[in-house]
């Protein structure tokens, strides 16, 4: 290791359930090269200086969406995310906002898989088919309709961007929203009347107010805010209209 | 078992906020010009463009009627649609206290709106 080593110092939210009353920060002197994320950071902090720290992560290159972090105070995944570009200030990294820690940088995501859940993401087909009449097809402009939304890697930047999900956890909140949009706008797919309740609810999407966070942070252009406003003028429209139409719209 | 889900009253009030947004985005900044700079400095218009006799004609005009009520109504609706969520996001949830107060005034303008209106005759 010659002298020219660069060290960054990376300040990590500890929490420990067991030992801890409530979180608290730790900072670590960590070498580094240009092409370091933060999440190399942290594994460098876990190898070689205290094995204790816990944090998730798989594939390192923003697919998997499991290394989200606030750094610096930004929601973001630590993999795409370099240690460069803070050099030579303190690179601070903490658990992802508006979640409860489960420890150290690991967030409870409990909510968010039955949020999930809730939005039945899946397609409910429009028609039964039999294995004779072969697959459901789909023209271009179709899959252009819903494509976009179906990007969404669950990596929660979203959620802890959003104010709004900061202020009430029951709202259902970007991803889950983005996600159930597209499975409604899909052509083969016949459960809109279904999830359009929960659009409609006090948990849906009027608890958003068009802050726009959330489509900023998204690793993957998902464009969530998109979704839930496109799903204001729905809702809106299926409160206004339920009793014209011929069987009464979504409950 | 989570709670059943409640249909939720909010396209009422974000529908009036809307409409007030869209009007007052179109026409706010020129009744602001009109009111509040055009005519006190004595500029383009008029000077008499909103004397007495011209404003109540303007007010008595089926149409002048549905404006000045337009305004009045929408504006006050989106304000207080604003008002409401802005206390949210700052910590305040006073909930049906705070409802109750900036839709209830909304609909006091409104109200009084109206009767003006139609009290000042046709």
């Amino acid at each position: 290791m010659s002298e020219m080593q660069k060290t960054i110092e990376i300040e990590v939210l500890r929490y420990h359930p067991e030992k801890d009353k409530e979180p608290h920060r730790q900072v670590f002197e960590v070498p580094f090269t240009d092409d370091m994320s933060v999440l190399q950071g942290v594994q460098y902090i876990k190898d070689y200086l205290d094995g204790s720290l816990s944090f998730r992560w798989s594939c390192r290159m923003a697919i998997c969406g499991s290394c989200g972090m606030m750094i610096n105070g930004v929601p973001n995944l630590s993999c795409q995310t370099f240690l460069r570009d803070y050099y030579p200030a303190r690179v601070r990294v903490e658990a992802l906002a508006h979640f409860p820690i489960e420890r150290d940088l690991v967030i409870n995501m409990e909510g968010f898989i039955e949020k999930l859940e809730s939005i039945q993401p899946y397609i409910i087909p429009k028609e039964e088919r039999t294995l004779a009449q072969g697959e459901y097809l789909q023209t271009p402009e179709q899959l252009n309709a819903y494509e976009q939304f179906s990007s969404c890697i669950n990596c929660l930047l979203c959620y802890a961007a959003c104010p709004q999900f900061g202020l009430n956890s029951s709202f259902i909140g970007p991803a889950a929203t983005a996600l159930l949009h597209r499975y409604n706008v899909d052509s083969r797919d016949g459960g809109k009347a279904e999830r359009m309740e929960l659009i409609n609810s006090e948990e849906g999407v009027f608890n958003c107010t068009a802050v726009g966070y959330c489509s900023e942070v998204c690793p993957k252009h998902v464009d969530p805010a998109n979704a839930v406003n496109q799903n204001k003028t729905n809702s809106a429209a299926d409160y206004f209209l339920r009793f014209l139409a011929p069987k009464g719209g979504a409950k | 078992m989570k709670a059943p889900l409640k249909r939720s009253n909010a396209p009422i009030f974000w529908a009036l906020f809307g409409a007030g947004g869209m009007l007052s985005a179109l026409i706010g900044p020129m009744l602001v010009f009109i009111t509040g700079l055009a005519l006190p400095l004595g500029l383009l218009l008029p000077a008499d463009t909103m004397s007495y006799p011209k404003m109540l004609a303007f007010a008595q005009n089926f149409i002048g009627k549905g404006f000045i009520f337009a305004v009045i109504a929408l504006f006050l609706w989106h304000a207080a649609h604003r008002i409401f969520h802005s206390l949210h996001d700052i910590g305040i949830h006073a909930g049906t206290g705070a409802k109750l107060l900036c839709y209830g005034s909304a609909l006091l303008g409104t109200l009084i709106a109206a009767y003006a209106l139609l009290a000042i005759g046709f």
